[in-house]
């Protein structure tokens, strides 16, 4: 149990925005205050990754349920509640969005020339939107924190991006809200089921695990939010607004898409729709498998394909991502532990990627592969460190993506050895093109004459790479320690989504007793694991 | 020494790696000799633990030598749960032996080779990084762990091979060699996996060898040769077999300590180590054991082919390291695992002692790879003429010399063995035609007749230094008295190889097994060396293959020797089968068209066909579908009265009709 009675999640969420409106009171005019502004940001992610360390030590590894609840009611008359907690699923998320918004501010230190103030509150007001989405329990909460993180991002990649940035913007934008539309539908829906067979209506995501959704409405519900989860992830083919948004956000934008925002649709899936519908999401394995190892091959093709370095690192996500999905939808724990482990090594290699990328773009202001080429000889620096993320990238044994591969691919062997075939490809696909790119960036002659003075990395940006680089090694030699910390949750999550999910296949067979029976049980038991797991451990 | 300090073996190199990785830069600005002294320090200590270690194994009854030390969890997850552990046994302990002592060799050999170079720190990074996974590799207890190793030497082989990376050909030889590796691992995985999950179907989820090849009898038997086929078409690309060898060659674009550790002496026998420790399963297989002998064969027989007509000198020596590789499968496949790796033993010592010698040369000639520009170089350099000779009667298989006994012996069994047929062993025997042809064609043509190359870089030929010849020298030795560790029975020897594997390979299995815990596995047990009819066939095939390398000696010395202009004439009366062999038998050329061009064209077309066309024009006109119903909708909106006006008006009319007219 824990015991924890200072409210550690509010505070994660709300101190940046704090943080931010504090920003807001200082004079920015002609970048006046530009350097005290990003360092009073630096500092306050800072602060934040610190405040969010006791997490790692005070949680509980050896409980399923949600930690660190804090549940006040809101508005009573529709049973509203501000309702987070963290479970061994968003732990290492949460922990994840702490360490790379100092990484992220730091990055833009010098790439960021213009409305440094307003960057630095984005980028603040981001944090807190990415964190409350990923701790919060209640389906309200989460669809406004969800929404407004499409906020920020907008105005990141639309202000601070590129030549296309309006164009990349508004796409990015309106394709998720456009997913998230359905979401909230889904949730309305959702209430009203609720209401329904309870009396009384809740957004509470517990109580509504243990709702009984009738199969033919499952399936639409599970539609819904899967486009809106899918569409984030971005599975393949919804994924061609994820290239343009890379390519014209600025680096840090970039870097944020990649590691965290992108596993809010992993995440979404793991969270929200698999639990809540599990055997309509049975019924779309088969799709969603196909549609991963579809991305998986196809984003590695596309990836070779490409001239711009950020659109083939942009590409290799919905690669990547596939692999996550398999993992995922394999069901089983080394399947699910190794998705979550490859959301976190995704999120770090391709952060590198997109940091290392931004620094040669704002040295050079270009990223087309052809305009480079030997560049380790006069940047030896940066090849270590493009090393180290490409090796990541490929997943070398060793490395941290290697740990996560082998749990995917050995999960989906479990589950469904085909698929766990045809994902095995992308391992020579990831070589293909990334090796590609680093031949075609760092070896060879120099060809480009303003590639030949080239300054190497600086102090800053080396304090940048280093904690990265240092992680890529840690993750992929003691994975234990983040490993251990999920194993108690995601056990939970497979026994649960299989009790409930053969209730449901004894439903859809037309088997009643069984049902009831079965219902019966699950009944008792999600009460024992919310007595066990929820409320006690609140306040 | 305890076994339970096993780790320091691999942990030496590593931490050469840290120091030299790290501080390399600022170590080189200060002393650069404390580079140097780190790296081969490191290897120096690791090949003295594994000196130590192998001298209390032998200390040991060969039942129990066997002893695997836990180091700590790597990933555990639901049922899967590998460690990093070590397994010390005769096998492991025989490779280890000697990775590090001709790694440490080798080490002290570029010393010299490197000295002018400018990244010298990170040579010896990269190298120390390759003894690391190198060691990893063959002393690793698990599937996993050894995947570690072989996907590092992998690693640092694409790192070596593109070490000159402002030649964007040795760039791309690098990616070459990562790429091919990959696909050979892709098919490796994919049989890592089936195995893993189909042995926990019955409830055994470890990696472990000694866990797997205990309960290998759990696997239905057409499984295991899925497996062992997949197994070894991974071993395929490590250890440069058909189809997948062509990146070997073109990765002699590296530096030559290079090319004589990771690409003759220690990396490309992964393949022979892993198909030697998987030899329960492979022994399960009689068809899989089929492949690999005819693989190893056609290996052996068409690398030599190409090595004829090489000119590059470390070409040719990289074509007779397919070839060799092949003859090792050859033994392995036919059932002799033993004979196999007492060839993975010599070849280490005089394909090392080859390729060192080689790069002196270079290292004399500026540069020059070409033999064709050479000539003449015996009286200039001769301690490495001394020492290559000597590499190359044992390559040849010379009598006396190590290559003579290793090659028989696998000669031997090809021939005799259940598995083995006469159709094997006759390849096997041209292929060693072949090898003494070209064998001495590069001598003759590199250390003989008069000089080729011009004034400025003859001027410059001298003796290779010190730290480069003593190495040289003590292959050389071992290049003769190497073999004299497996003499055969038939020779009055007592075959220490063999008899030391036994306990890998032969009776000893599965005692050993039974002492890990398993089950013993009924397996066909090489009997027919307990008893052995006659050694008179043995001996006339011996004389056989002896008479019939000497006469291609004999034949390459009448060629470039005596009538020098033979050679071009037979090239010119066949242009057609010389182009052939010259251009590799256009594999490379046929791999681009079948499959790399097809894939980058398809990977083109996905981008710019599907995904900005169809897909992205989809996710376009759904916004421009909305975006023309509002300009259609705008119509109604213009903010004109009269427009508004109209429109009461006509609504008005349609009133009055309606009532008028309908009702």
């Amino acid at each position: 149990m824990n015991h924890f009675s200072f409210p550690i999640l509010s505070t994660l969420i709300f101190f940046p925005l704090l943080c931010a409106i504090l920003l807001m009171f200082i004079r920015g005019e002609e970048g006046k205050n530009d350097e005290l502004m990003r360092r009073i940001a630096l500092v306050a992610s800072v602060v934040e990754f610190l405040i969010s360390l006791p997490l790692l030590k005070y949680f509980n590894d050896s409980v399923a349920g949600m930690q660190f609840v804090e549940f006040v009611p809101w508005v009573k008359s529709l049973s509203l509640n501000y309702f987070v907690g963290l479970d061994g699923i968003s732990l290492w998320l949460v922990m994840l969005t702490t360490f790379f918004v100092p990484l992220c501010i730091l990055c833009s230190w010098t790439y960021i020339k213009q409305k440094t103030k307003y960057f630095l509150i984005a980028m603040l007001f981001l944090e807190t939107a990415m964190i409350g989405a990923l701790v919060s329990l209640d389906m309200v909460v989460f669809y406004v924190f969800w929404e407004v993180m499409l906020i920020p991002m907008f105005l990141l990649i639309g202000v601070w991006g590129g030549e296309r940035r309006i164009y990349s913007a508004v796409k990015f934008f309106l394709y998720t809200a456009a997913g998230s539309i359905f979401m909230l539908v889904a949730i309305i829906y959702l209430y009203y089921l609720s209401y329904k067979t309870n009396g009384v209506g809740s957004f509470n995501l517990l109580e509504l695990y243990k709702l009984h959704i009738p199969i033919g409405p499952q399936l639409w519900l599970c539609a819904a939010f899967t486009v809106a989860f899918a569409i984030k992830v971005p599975l393949f083919p919804l994924h061609t607004w994820l290239p343009d948004a890379h390519v014209e956000a600025p680096t840090a934008g970039s870097v944020i898409l990649a590691a965290i925002l992108l596993k809010m649709g992993t995440y979404g899936f793991l969270r929200f729709s698999m639990p809540l519908f599990p055997y309509a999401s049975h019924q779309f394995m088969p799709v969603i498998a196909f549609l991963a190892i579809a991305g998986i091959i196809y984003g590695a093709l596309v990836a070779w394909a490409q001239p711009d370095m950020k659109k083939l690192v942009a590409y290799s996500s919905v690669s990547h991502l596939g692999y996550v999905m398999i993992g995922l939808f394999a069901l089983n724990i080394e399947g699910i532990e190794g998705g979550i482990y490859q959301m976190l090594n995704h999120g770090v290699d391709t952060g590198a990627l997109f940091l290392l990328v931004g620094m040669i773009y704002e040295r050079r202001h270009t990223r087309l592969m052809d305009d480079f080429g030997g560049l380790a000889k006069v940047m030896p620096i940066f090849a270590i460190f493009l090393m180290i993320a490409t090796l990541g990238s490929v997943a070398v044994p060793g490395t941290n993506s290697f740990v996560g591969e082998i749990l995917i691919l050995v999960g989906a062997f479990r589950t469904y050895p085909v698929v766990g075939v045809f994902a095995v490809s992308g391992m020579v696909f990831g070589v293909v093109y990334m090796l590609w790119m680093y031949q075609k960036v760092m070896f060879g002659p120099i060809t480009v004459e303003a590639n030949r003075t080239l300054p190497d990395l600086n102090r800053r940006e080396i304090a940048t790479m280093l904690p990265i680089a240092v992680l890529v090694f840690v993750m992929g030699i003691f994975p234990g320690m983040f490993l251990h910390k999920m194993d108690s949750s995601v056990k939970a999550f497979i026994s649960q989504y299989q009790q409930n999910f053969s209730m449901y296949e004894a439903e859809a067979s037309g088997n009643p007793v069984a049902v009831r029976l079965q219902g019966c049980k699950i009944a008792v038991d999600s009460h024992a694991t919310s007595h066990g797991g929820v409320y006690s451990s609140g306040r | 020494m305890k076994f339970d300090l096993v780790w320091l073996i691999p942990i030496f190199p590593l931490v050469g790696v840290l120091i030299n990785g790290l501080l390399g830069r600022r170590i080189v600005e200060k002393n650069k000799s404390l580079v140097h002294w780190i790296a081969c320090g490191a290897v120096g200590l690791s090949f003295l633990v594994t000196l130590l270690l192998f001298v209390k194994l032998l200390g040991l009854p060969a039942e129990e030598r066997l002893y695997d030390f836990t180091w700590f969890s790597w990933i555990s997850s639901g049922v899967f749960h590998v460690s990093v552990g070590y397994l010390i046994d005769p096998l492991s302990m025989f490779m280890c032996m000697f990775v590090t002592g001709v790694g440490f060799l080798i080490h002290v050999y570029s010393i010299g080779y490197m000295g002018h170079d400018e990244s010298y720190s990170r040579f010896f990074t990269y190298l120390n990084l390759f003894m690391f996974s190198m060691i990893t590799l063959v002393l690793a207890d698990n599937f996993l762990l050894m995947f570690l190793g072989w996907e590092g030497v992998g690693l640092c082989s694409y790192l070596l091979i593109s070490f000159w990376f402002t030649d964007l050909a040795n760039a791309v030889a690098g990616k070459k060699a990562f790429v091919t590796n990959r696909v050979g691992d892709f098919f490796f995985a994919i049989g890592l996996l089936v195995m893993l999950t189909h042995l926990g179907a019955h409830g055994m989820w470890s990696l472990k060898f000694t866990d797997v090849f205990s309960h290998a009898q759990l696997l239905p038997p057409h499984l295991v040769t899925i497996v062992c086929l997949l197994f070894f078409l991974g071993c395929t690309a490590k250890s440069a077999q058909i189809p997948l060898y062509i990146w070997l060659p073109d990765a002699m674009a590296g530096p030559t300590p290079v090319s004589a550790l990771i690409h003759a002496a220690t990396m490309v026998t992964a393949g022979v180590y892993f198909v030697s420790r998987c030899n329960v399963l492979f022994t399960m297989s009689p068809f899989a054991m089929q492949v690999v002998a005819v693989v190893g064969a056609l290996t052996a027989f068409f690398a030599a082919t190409i090595a004829l007509t090489q000119n590059d000198i470390k070409k040719v020596l990289a074509y007779s390291t397919v070839s060799q590789l092949g003859y090792m499968f050859l033994g392995l496949g036919v059932g002799a695992y033993a004979a196999g790796l007492f060839h993975v033993l010599t070849h280490s010592f005089f394909k090392a002692l080859l390729f060192l010698c080689s790069g002196c040369v270079i290292h004399a000639m500026s540069g020059e790879q070409d033999m064709r520009n050479m000539g003449g170089l015996r009286k200039k350099m001769p301690v490495t003429f001394i020492t290559m000779l000597i590499g190359t009667f044992a390559i040849a298989g010379i009598p006396g010399f190590s290559g003579f006994f290793s090659k028989d012996e696998i000669l031997w069994q090809a021939y005799s063995s259940p598995q083995g047929s006469h159709l094997l062993w006759f390849i096997g025997v041209l292929a060693a035609v072949m090898t003494a042809f070209y064998m001495f064609r590069l001598i003759f043509m590199t250390f003989f007749n008069e000089c080729r190359a011009s004034e400025e870089v003859q001027h410059h030929i001298h003796e290779a230094p010190k730290s480069m010849t003593i190495p040289l020298m003590v292959l050389s030795v071992l290049s003769i008295f190497g073999g004299y560790l497996g003499v055969p029975e038939a020779l009055g020897g007592a075959n220490r190889v063999e008899r030391f594997l036994e306990p890998v390979f032969g009776l000893g299995k599965d005692k050993l097994l039974q002492a890990a815990g398993g089950n013993p596995l009924i397996h066909r047990v090489v009997a027919e060396t307990a008893e052995h009819p006659s050694f008179a066939p043995e001996y006339k095939l011996m004389v056989f293959t002896t008479c019939i390398v000497l006469a291609g000696i004999f034949a390459s010395y009448m060629l470039y020797m005596r009538k020098r202009s033979v050679p071009e004439t037979i090239a010119a009366n066949n242009p057609s089968f010389y182009r052939l062999l010259l251009n590799k038998w256009y594999v490379d050329e046929l791999y681009e068209k079948v499959f790399i061009n097809p894939l980058r064209a398809f990977s083109i077309f996905l981008w710019k066909g599907i995904d900005v066309i169809v897909i992205d024009g989809l996710v376009n006109s759904t916004a421009a579908f909305f975006m023309e119903c509002g300009e259609v909708c705008k119509v109604s909106e213009s903010g004109y009265v009269q427009r508004y006006a109209v429109s009461f008006l006509v609504g008005v009319f349609v009133l009055i009709a309606y009532f008028v007219y309908v009702r």
